[in-house]
């Protein structure tokens, strides 16, 4: 029969358990629902599950920028004092990099929300067909991923341009 | 709490021929939320496999060697009857359909479906999987049957062409085993959502040429927290065990209802 | 309250075509930075002051502002409903996104009137 380790316990009864926090929030009578950790779990679910949550976080951010971009330019109603004053904070480094962060999410934006359009649409997510093992799922499928691969490639190209226009390179 | 099988001095067969099998240590998730509603544990046993054995054999294994008392549920064994969805080494999948060998760890862990509530260890609620499921009319919905006579006295049947059946065969195969609802990252926060699963069934209803019931059910899922609510990530097609492809059933339902027809369709 | 008054996917498919107008015409407003003499040169006052004088300019700002502020607070809303649910808590996001949407469109205008009509 089987024996018990040095850890101790008792067999029949499942003896001690080691208790999991984060676990244990989980599991309570709200339905065990995984949260926003679980909507993000990069890892499980490949680059659609990354594109899903850069889409989130790239809307939230040009939210903020857009609400912020309309405070800065309503500066100008100040003259030309109040415009240079709050340029003058802008076009610092600091300034170019957090632009050329929104530059980057701006274009993934655009170009994953263009493929997410189109996937909703019923367009290039593959045909329905009786499934044949090992089910490969039609609507993963490549032009997707390279649509989403596009949208990050596009992202940095367009921040490291954003940058040399700013700096002046 | 680790338990050992290989090694002991084990009268059950499955203990046995310790030099020709590989161990792993399968961690459980504990728990009981009718007696304690926050504390989960897990307990860990080694149990041996072989290149055939199943998580869900070893979790047999573990019920039947170590402890009786671990609550799951399963039946058919053969990835038909979708009892036993579980998350494994975290990612859903179902116990019977997954070999340990396949995993390439030593430790495998065996939690609860994530986004259903827990009845006890691996068993989960599908009371609102089914609700779900019931909401989107899983039947063919039109004002006659094949049971009508036609005037000349014969019994009448749908007629439907094999290209026509391709349309949403695919889409029949669900066994409801929940766990495309438990990858989708829009269920693991919104409780309101009808999820995967029942979404890619009204499109099964909607893409089958025999029914009627087309409009009522686009309206019935046009709802702020229906077929909108899905953003494509897709998650819930890579892990379904019968290839059913939820994601793209979702799709082809919104395409009708942005007035792209359906992708492929032709209805 | 949007989502009473308007169904589900009248709001989604205003929210897909602001989306795809809004790309174009902010397309055009980001060429203006670059093609008005220099990334830099195109931010002085002079310069930003002309633009907004310009009426046709102008106009696409508006266009640009009420796009981006009905896609943007969509959005948010639909994240807020995805994270939490329960009748109250749906009002108060989809009233306050809306009620955010309007304020800051209203903001935006401020800005961009003034400064059309002269009042700088």
């Amino acid at each position: 029969m089987a024996s018990v380790d040095q850890e101790g316990g008792d067999a029949a009864g499942g003896g001690s358990s080691s208790n999991n926090s984060s676990s244990g929030a989980r599991a309570a009578a709200d339905g065990n629902r995984a949260g926003i950790g679980g909507m993000i779990h990069p890892g499980k679910y490949g680059i659609e599950r990354v594109a899903y949550w850069l889409m989130r976080l790239t809307g939230l951010g040009l939210l903020a920028y857009f609400i912020g971009h309309i405070y800065e330019t309503s500066s100008i109603l100040q003259g030309k004092m109040g415009w240079d004053d709050f340029l003058a904070i802008t076009q610092t480094t600091e300034g170019h990099i957090l632009l050329a962060i929104v530059i980057g999410m701006c274009v993934f934006h655009t170009v994953n929300g263009i493929r997410v359009m189109l996937g909703h649409g019923g367009v290039g997510v593959g045909r329905a067909a009786r499934p044949d093992y090992p089910y490969v799922p039609a609507s993963q499928n490549y032009r997707h991923k390279i649509g989403i691969y596009t949208a990050i490639v596009l992202a940095a190209i367009a921040m490291m341009y954003g940058l040399a226009v700013m700096f002046g390179v | 709490m680790a338990l050992q099988a290989a090694g002991s001095a084990s009268s059950q067969p499955s203990a046995q021929r310790p030099g020709t099998q590989r161990t792993i240590t399968l961690r459980i998730a504990r728990s009981n939320p009718a007696h304690d509603s926050t504390t989960v544990g897990f307990d860990d046993f080694d149990v041996p496999y072989e290149k055939w054995t199943t998580v869900l054999d070893a979790i047999l294994e573990v019920k039947k060697m170590f402890d009786h008392s671990v609550g799951v549920r399963y039946s058919c064994r053969q990835a038909t009857c979708g009892s036993c969805g579980m998350m494994i080494n975290g990612r859903p999948r179902l116990a019977c359909f997954t070999k340990i060998d396949e995993l390439n760890s030593s430790v495998v862990t065996v939690e609860p479906l994530q986004n259903f509530p827990v009845i006890r260890d691996l068993a989960v609620g599908f009371d609102s999987l089914f609700e779900n499921h019931r909401e989107v009319r899983p039947y063919l919905d039109r004002d006659d049957t094949e049971l009508d006579n036609t005037p000349d006295g014969e019994l009448k049947e749908y007629a439907q062409s094999p290209e026509e059946l391709e349309q949403y065969i695919q889409f029949a195969n669900c066994i409801k085993c929940g766990l495309c609802n438990a990858a989708c990252p829009t269920m693991a926060t919104d409780s309101s959502f009808l999820g995967p699963q029942a979404l890619a069934q009204a499109y099964r209803y909607v893409g089958d040429s025999r029914d009627r019931g087309k409009d009522s059910r686009l309206k019935m899922i046009d709802d702020s927290h229906g077929i909108w609510r899905c953003h494509f990530a897709g998650s819930c097609s890579q892990v379904c065990p019968k290839g059913v492809d939820p994601a793209m059933g979702i799709q082809m339902l919104r395409g009708y209802m942005l007035g792209f027809g359906g992708g492929n369709q032709k209805k | 309250m949007a989502s009473a008054i308007l169904r589900e996917s009248t709001i989604m498919k205003i929210h897909y075509g602001t989306a795809l107008a809004a790309v174009a015409l902010v397309a055009v407003h980001v060429l203006m930075r670059l093609t008005s003499g220099g990334f830099a040169a195109s931010l002085e006052y002079e310069t930003v002051l002309a633009n907004y004088r310009f009426l046709p300019y102008a106009l696409m700002l508006e266009i640009i502002l009420v796009l981006l502020s009905i896609h943007g607070f969509n959005g948010l809303r639909v994240i807020l409903l995805e994270l939490r649910q329960g009748p109250r808590y749906e009002k108060a996001v989809s009233y306050g996104c809306v009620a955010a949407m309007f304020a800051l469109i209203a903001y935006g205008s401020r800005t961009i009137i003034m400064t059309n009509m002269g009042m700088v």
